[in-house]
């Protein structure tokens, strides 16, 4: 790979992206993906057919693009950097509420459901988290051993919260444990994820119709109480619950797995986060977990709305943007030493939930949730390990949420 | 000190409110930031500093007065 500038007019030189995943290390980011590092913080790659968007290598041009409303989120783009080959996509784009869309939109839906994340109603929740947790803990330990920590623990756990959050009845988690999954694969079809989303919408779309007549206390009912009121329509509702669904569920639950594979992995850093009875500490590791382990990969994509100038290039107005989270969170001059994973060091710096307006909604319901998964995880089961070898392990090399397929753990 | 926030750039994480809760504040109905001291006393500058370096949407503004 050249360590030359690489000019705009000069395709040949330019790396192609994304290259296919590398097992090289599973917790690190890849060979290819670190060496566009080295093109400098902001430099031009070659994707579908004969697009070359920029990617974005560095946490400072990351952190402003990102806040930059010059940058826009929409999918609608003619040079929108897709994530999977737009050639093949075919059929209509799934709704992905405001996650697509850019201010004043983007705000207005996101603040009717930005409330139920305020730091005071997550702390609320947190008894209601620890009580699943140790119910689940309780139904693993009373079962056969290998089992697997993914359908054992690690998805149940957020799948059940986010469903008694949005109002989803967790009798349905199959159904929609099993379609989230296909939506996030880049193995599968772009028919079958359009059908998977096709179904997810429909079963809230049915959902905000029930909630409209039997409102419950929930976050679908306070949406459904919008599309009486016309804020909104409603598929605007019924795309912000899948919305909503989707992100709890694939997101820390392969937070969850992956954690606990790479603390087993550091038993002194597991045993500080299993013996200490400040929160600070716990609070602390869950930062440099999600620093280190930035299961959001394949990057944020944006299209430039004007010319940009940044590190010295400029981005033109109709550009695609990859911005690259898991590679901000190993950069050497926002963390030292940044490819150690410690559970001391301030890692509160990190992207791994994004920067700017679209900054991850979610997130003070996932940093909760991990604050009490691990710790619990590892003091009512001290002799917790994995059944198989770490070469064994099936990483999802083919999924935009990084994580593993499945984890066999005995005790 | 004089700590400024921007309510459209506020993204709501939160993370001024678990680092400095004698300053910052969240509306109830949408998390957007709420500012309880705009002229926060010395002790409590490095905690409003360290909010503003965290904040993901850069929404927090301080300015020295002089």
């Amino acid at each position: 790979m050249t360590t030359a500038p690489v000019r705009d007019s000069d395709p040949a030189e330019v790396p192609r992206f994304p290259d296919p995943r590398s097992a090289v290390c599973p917790f690190d980011p890849s060979p290819a993906l670190r060496d566009l590092t080295r093109l400098g913080p902001v430099s031009r790659v070659r994707s579908w057919g004969e697009s070359t968007p920029w990617v974005v290598t560095r946490h400072a041009e990351q952190k402003a693009l990102l806040s930059d409303p010059r940058l826009s989120a929409r999918f609608t783009h003619p040079n929108y950097p897709s994530p999977v080959d737009p050639r093949h996509a075919g059929g209509v784009r799934p709704d992905m509420s405001f996650v697509a869309m850019d201010d004043p939109d983007h705000a207005r839906l996101r603040r009717m459901v930005s409330g139920v994340f305020t730091v005071r109603r997550i702390e609320a929740m947190r008894p209601v988290v620890q009580r699943i947790v140790d119910d689940f803990l309780d139904r693993m330990l009373a079962g056969p051993r290998p089992a697997d920590l993914v359908t054992s623990f690690a998805l149940p756990i957020p799948s059940l919260v986010i469903s008694e959050l949005l109002g989803v009845p967790y009798d349905d988690h199959e159904f929609f444990q099993v379609n989230s999954k296909t939506i996030v694969s880049t193995v599968a079809t772009a028919e079958q994820r359009g059908q998977a989303h096709g179904r997810l919408s429909e079963y809230l779309d049915d959902l905000v119709g029930r909630k409209t007549a039997e409102p419950g206390d929930d976050l679908l009912s306070q949406l459904a109480a919008r599309v009486t009121t016309d804020e909104l329509t409603r598929s605007q509702a019924a795309a912000m619950g899948v919305l909503l669904l989707l992100g709890g569920h694939e997101t820390t639950a392969n937070m969850i797995t992956l954690g606990t594979l790479l603390l087993l992995e550091h038993p002194e850093q597991l045993a500080a986060v299993r013996d200490s009875d400040d929160p600070a500490v716990v609070a602390g590791a869950v930062e440099e977990l999600l620093r280190y382990l930035s299961i959001v990969h394949l990057g944020r994509r944006r299209t430039a709305l004007e010319d940009i100038e940044i590190a010295g290039r400029t981005i033109r107005a109709g550009d695609g943007v990859i911005l690259l989270g898991e590679l901000a969170n190993r950069d050497p001059d926002v963390f030292t030493s940044p490819d150690t994973f410690d559970i001391t060091r301030d890692a509160r710096h990190h992207q791994a939930f994004g920067a700017g307006t679209h900054h991850c909604v979610g997130q003070p319901l996932a940093r909760m949730e991990l604050q009490v998964v691990y710790p619990t995880l590892f003091r009512r089961i001290p002799t917790l390990r994995a059944a198989t070898g770490t070469e064994k392990i099936p990483f999802k090399y083919d999924a935009v949420i990084y994580g593993v397929h499945e984890l066999p753990v005995t005790w | 000190m004089k700590v400024t926030v921007d309510e459209e750039k506020c993204c709501g994480a939160g993370q001024c409110v678990l680092i400095a809760p004698e300053v910052f504040d969240q509306r109830d109905e949408d998390g957007i930031v709420v500012l309880l001291d705009a002229e926060p006393p010395a002790d409590r500058h490095p905690a409003v500093q360290e909010s503003a370096d965290v904040c993901p949407a850069a929404a927090i503004r301080l300015s020295t007065r002089g």
